[in-house]
């Protein structure tokens, strides 16, 4: 029990992740500032901000919508969070609990925190927010056939292994999977996939800050804002984990391999932002066709290859 | 020691309030010479990112409200709107002359007043209108007040 404890709060939980999504996070605004020829924020930027938020902020509660749920969803989706970092991070460090991280059950809790941002949204009774849910709810629609047909095509390549831990055993004990046709065409379709989930440029339409004003954030205040940009800094570490655990040869700990696996995660994360530094925002029409037909396409594609072996 | 932990407290609370200042714009009856001024601070050659200030969509997220232009009496309860909808601790900035005295508008039949009779205002920064440099020392005030 304790142990749990621990693995939930602590070592692959909360604390870990989100610190090191926060370093990842300041790591992202100064990539962008560099490539715009600014100086960019200082290292502790991403936690001044939380800690503002969290403590000297007010919250402020809608009036014409439901507090509660507009308090719940995001303690919701820190919970979803943390949950898919610990089943994603424990077969990742090689630590063997009970559990080995079924793909199919971090695929679900993926999702979670998406649709406690869609609730809080509804709940706070305001249109701007309304529209941005409507939003996020289109592009879940779209990425997420996408993102089950890249798990489906990882499950193929590992010789239907459904658990994280023996796909990167396998991996570990072979050639990572991004060495073959095959591998490069799931990265692109995850790194896309990934995009869309962490709603950065070109898919950022829910929280479009230009025309619908942060649109699904756009009522919370304090607190409850703080809780959000902590799913946002856990999800931007969880999720570059998970594709290379995937497809890049998960971590190594031991020597040089964490200096291999800390260039890993900035590797993805720089390739995400570079992607988002360069593409303007689509319109969720062409986000759906997007994906619907051309991350799909990729994505069949990749697996007949898998399914001729190459 | 329980005065020296809410001392330390309290200083923390402040610290991070200042090292993360988010901005609302509330442009009111404006010439817009202000507003290329402020946006102007935030292009690559001033950088306003690097102490931490950030221009912000929604008013809920504001920690600073900057307001110019002159207030007419159709933008008085608009700002009074605004205001009322920020989450405290807010601090205001009033940017330029209309919006410190009134300017050239002061003696208008449409005039409601300077920013500080409709809202209580923290800082102000005087100029037709103030450079990104006089924003930033503006700013700057505001932070170690």
């Amino acid at each position: 029990m304790a142990v749990n404890l621990f693995y939930f709060f602590v070592f692959p939980g909360l604390l870990f992740v989100a610190v090191t999504g926060a370093f990842l996070s300041w790591f992202d605004r100064k990539i962008t500032a560099r490539v715009q020829f600014r100086k960019g924020p200082p290292l502790l930027q991403p936690f001044y901000d939380f800690f503002k938020l969290l403590l000297v902020k007010e919250t402020i509660l809608p009036k014409y919508g439901s507090p509660l749920i507009f308090l719940l969803a995001p303690v919701f989706a820190v919970f979803g969070a943390v949950m898919a970092g610990v089943f994603i991070l424990l077969p990742l460090f090689n630590i063997t609990t009970g559990f080995r991280g079924d793909m199919l059950v971090i695929f679900y809790l993926l999702t979670i925190p998406s649709f406690s941002y869609i609730i809080g949204s509804l709940a706070s009774g305001n249109p701007l927010a309304a529209v941005g849910g409507s939003r996020e709810m289109k592009l879940i629609l779209s990425y997420e056939l996408t993102f089950l047909l890249f798990i489906a095509g990882i499950i193929m390549k590992s010789g239907q292994l459904f658990d994280l831990h023996s796909v990167i055993q396998t991996q570990q004990e072979g050639s990572p999977f991004i060495g073959s046709i095959s591998g490069i065409l799931l990265f692109i379709v995850g790194i896309f996939c990934i995009q869309a989930k962490l709603a950065l440029v070109p898919f950022d339409m829910p929280e479009a800050e230009a025309e619908i004003t942060e649109g699904i954030f756009i009522e919370y205040s304090g607190a409850a804002y703080g809780l959000i940009k902590l799913t946002k800094y856990i999800m931007f570490f969880i999720l570059p984990a998970f594709l290379i655990a995937l497809l890049m040869n998960g971590f190594r700990l031991e020597g040089i391999g964490i200096l291999w696996a800390v260039l890993k995660v900035l590797l993805v994360v720089l390739l995400l932002t570079l992607i988002r530094n360069t593409n303007p925002r689509i319109k969720i029409k062409q986000a759906i066709s997007f994906f619907m037909i051309w991350m799909n396409l990729l994505a069949v594609i990749a697996i007949v290859l898998i399914a001729f072996g190459y | 020691m329980l005065l020296v932990i809410k001392y330390f407290i309290v200083g923390f609370k402040n610290f991070c309030f200042k090292k993360s200042l988010w901005v609302f714009h509330f442009g009111g009856a404006s010439c817009n010479n202000c507003d290329i001024e402020i946006l102007d601070c935030l292009t690559p050659r001033h950088d306003l990112e690097r102490f931490g200030i950030l221009l912000v969509g929604s008013i809920r997220h504001a920690d600073v409200l900057l307001v110019n232009g002159s207030i007419n009496t159709r933008d008085k309860e608009r700002l009074l709107e605004i205001y009322n909808q920020a989450p405290k601790p807010i601090a205001v900035v009033a940017i330029g002359a209309c919006g410190c005295t009134g300017g050239i508008f002061a003696e208008s039949i449409t005039f409601a007043g300077p920013v500080d009779k409709i809202i209580p205002v923290d800082a102000y920064i005087p100029g037709c209108p103030p450079k990104p440099e006089a924003i930033i020392a503006g700013i700057v005030k505001l932070v170690n007040k």
